[in-house]
């Protein structure tokens, strides 16, 4: 009798390959061996052979600026959650290099989808970090015109503006202003999301609907390596930024806590949008110093050892190192930006606390375009109701 | 020109496409097969694969890109191919598509318009018949309207795509070949949000939207060979509700049954009895009847015909009605 091929004691489990969690075992913190990394933590200019370029002393200035002005904007902002200014605050401690990078590398004319962490790049936008208090205070959803500042809402449901995100690139595929080879007119579009997001069927639809009608979108996924208290090892078997291949596009990992590589690899990235070549996504690796948000108590699912070794690869340090070692910081640029620093605080502790309360009027009003009459009704008995409180005070 | 339902809505999504070049078309085998029922027969041919976009196969994909091609300036008319499976889109709908005005304060508008065949009576398999209207009538920031015949469906749907608000649209998809009618293109329609008398009476208000008002018309005129004069009203818009016909209606025949094919739990008919007790008490002389699917999932289509309010059923609620 011939063996049976598909009798189950002659399949070979080693067909399938090594056991991948051995390939990406949760101790792994250094990024692996395809990280681009262009600073190392201790401020040394290393180089790449695919995403190297040459910064300038002002541009590399620059941001630090930002940096220590987005890190104090988040510490700020912890601080008035919890004097009980703002109801919570999702801190983004850790991911400045990440966020500055990828905002100084966007045009005028790119359009970016935030999650609620986007601080950072929020701020590369033009955008007052007071506006950003809004939400966090209970007084609105946002005060900036997303259409002004090409900068979308805050999203809270998780992973959904990767979907809005990809059908605005397409949308920019049918306004003629891709591959066009106009710098001033070619745009692209980036969404970004956690690496908890990156388990969302939203997410991996946008890349599906990205691949299928190539449009020119960034997926920009800073995996933070925590999605409240579950570890990237519940999301993913493999590094994610290896995801891309399987839909049909470039995915590449960068040292999100270095500023000049995850400039060098996201300007890339958008540069090939804008041509016409479609997306590309992008892991920036990084740890969220900080809690997800300033509810929660990251002490009760990870290991302070952890979070020790990740202070050593701090994104704002390693850029003092080198500024500092190539004798940039020359006439007090140090002390300007942390005078700038102080300024910044001083606003938004000032200006959180001025952030008028919405009128209760305002409840009805902007729910629709066109407001249907029963909704009018409801406004104007609200109106009539509250009026009569004051009414009763008045003749009493 | 007498069309069917199927005909009225693709001349209405054709004159829209034609009047505004932002309206695009999106869906699954929406281009080259015009779609499952050829509601978008022939578009894709004359207006491009950049307007009629055959998309994946992933609802929430199709809704959630179709958000951000509204951001960005084009009007969307998003094809859900039947209406269990607009569940997978649910997230976007009621998280996106119906906050995102209120959300920037008005300054991103959502003109977007979400086409979904709904009800039953075709005979097909589970998640192809069902009635979801109220889940998205509950949700503020979406405006829900169903169509019911070639006409409306011709006119109500170029409404809505110019609608600067988002619409769930609703078509019978057991009446998209059934009946044809006649377009006279030179009477112009009613607005988009307003319910309407299709058929006076003096006895008792039946009221319905969608396949069930073609059963009501058959039961007024199943009544009246009985000495019973029903009033019909077609609803047309769930959210908002165009009451002003209802209530003046109802005061005038102090009795009411409203059918629906969705489960009478929760469903419109509660909403529309509710308000009709509110303002019309002492007009009442019996209480407001709810016919409707029962609170179950949809059976097997070869017992579907008792699912659904058929003629007697809804004569049997009249019955009941003037019992009191």
């Amino acid at each position: 009798m011939s063996p049976d091929p598909t009798s189950t004691d002659q399949v070979r489990t080693d067909q399938f390959g090594p056991d991948l969690v051995e390939v990406f075992g949760p101790s792994q913190q250094d990024g692996g061996p395809d990280l681009v990394q262009l600073l190392t933590p201790e401020g040394e200019r290393v180089h790449h052979p695919d995403f190297d370029m040459d910064f300038s002393a002002e541009q590399l200035r620059g941001f630090y600026r930002d940096m220590v002005l987005t890190r104090r904007i988040d510490t700020e902002a912890t601080a008035l959650q919890r004097h009980g200014e703002l109801g919570i605050w999702a801190q983004l401690l850790g991911q400045e290099a990440a966020q500055i990078g990828a905002g100084r590398a966007l045009r005028p004319q790119d359009y970016v989808f935030p999650t609620y962490r986007e601080h950072g790049v929020a701020w590369c936008r033009g955008i007052d970090p007071l506006d950003l208090l809004g939400l966090f205070r209970g007084v609105d959803h946002g005060r900036w015109d997303p259409a002004e500042k090409n900068f979308g809402q805050y999203t809270i449901v998780i992973g959904a503006q990767v979907l809005h995100a990809t059908g605005y690139a397409m949308g920019m595929q049918r306004d003629g202003v891709v591959g066009t080879g106009e710098p001033d007119r070619d745009a692209a579009v980036i969404a970004h999301f956690g690496d908890g997001a990156s388990s969302q069927g939203d997410v991996n639809e946008g890349f599906i609907f990205a691949a299928s009608y190539n449009a020119p979108v960034v997926f920009f996924c800073q995996n933070n390596q925590w999605a409240i208290s579950e570890p990237i090892e519940r999301q993913t078997r493999i590094p994610l930024y290896q995801r891309a291949l399987g839909f049909g596009f470039p995915g590449v990992r960068v040292d999100g806590n270095d500023v000049l590589a995850t400039y060098a690899v996201t300007q890339a990235a958008l540069q090939r949008a804008r041509e016409g070549q479609g997306p590309t996504l992008i892991e920036a690796y990084t740890y969220r110093m900080g809690a997800h948000t300033t509810t929660d108590d990251p002490t009760r699912y990870r290991l302070s050892a952890d979070v020790e070794h990740w202070k050593l690869k701090d994104p704002i340090a390693r850029v003092e190192a080198y500024l500092k070692r190539n004798g940039l910081v020359e006439g007090g640029f140090l002390e300007s930006v942390q005078q700038e620093a102080n300024e910044l605080g001083h606003h938004l502790r000032e200006g959180c606390k001025s952030l008028p309360d919405p009128d209760p009027r305002g409840i009805f009003d902007l729910v629709y375009d066109e407001m249907p009459e029963e909704l009018t009704q409801q406004r104007d008995e609200f109106i009539a109701y509250h009026a009569s409180f004051s009414e009763e005070g008045a003749s009493a | 020109m007498k069309i069917t339902l199927a005909k009225g809505l693709n001349m209405g999504l054709r004159k829209a496409m034609e009047d505004d070049p932002k309206v695009l078309i999106m869906g699954e085998d929406v281009g080259t097969l015009g779609g499952v029922f050829r509601i978008t027969d022939g578009l894709q041919k004359d207006f491009g694969e950049d307007r009629v976009i055959d998309s994946p196969l992933a609802e929430s994909g199709i809704v959630g890109t179709a958000v951000g091609m509204a951001m960005r300036g084009y009007r969307p008319v998003v094809e859900i191919q039947f209406d269990g499976f607009v569940y997978p889109a649910y997230d976007q709908i009621v998280c996106q598509v119906a906050k995102i005005h209120f959300r920037s304060k008005g300054k991103t508008k959502m003109p977007m318009v979400i086409r979904i065949p709904f009800g039953g009576g075709i005979g097909a398999v589970e998640h192809h018949s069902e009635s979801p209207e109220a889940q998205f009538a509950h949700t503020p920031g979406l405006k829900v309207v169903a169509c019911s015949n070639p006409v409306d469906g011709y006119w109500m749907l170029q409404q809505a795509i110019a609608s600067d608000d988002p619409v769930i649209f609703l078509e019978p998809k057991r009446q998209y070949h059934a009946d044809k009618a006649e377009l006279d293109e030179s009477v112009l329609p009613a607005p988009l949000f307003t319910s309407r008398v299709v058929k006076s009476g003096t006895d008792l208000t039946l009221l319905s939207y969608g396949p069930t008002v073609k059963t009501c018309l058959k039961a007024a005129d199943a009544a009246a060979s009985e000495g019973r004069s029903l009033e019909v009203i077609d609803l047309r818009t769930l959210s908002p509700l165009d009451m002003g016909p209802v209530l003046e209606s109802v005061r005038r025949t102090g009795r009411a049954v409203v059918v629906h094919e969705a489960h009478v739990n929760l469903g419109m008919g509660s909403e529309i009895a509710s308000r009709i007790t509110e303002q019309c008490f002492f007009s009442l002389e019996a209480p407001v009847l709810r016919v409707g699917g029962f609170d179950t999932p949809y059976p097997p289509s070869r017992i579907e015909e008792d699912y659904l309010p058929d003629l007697d059923r809804v004569l049997d609620a009249v019955d009941r009605s003037f019992e009191f």
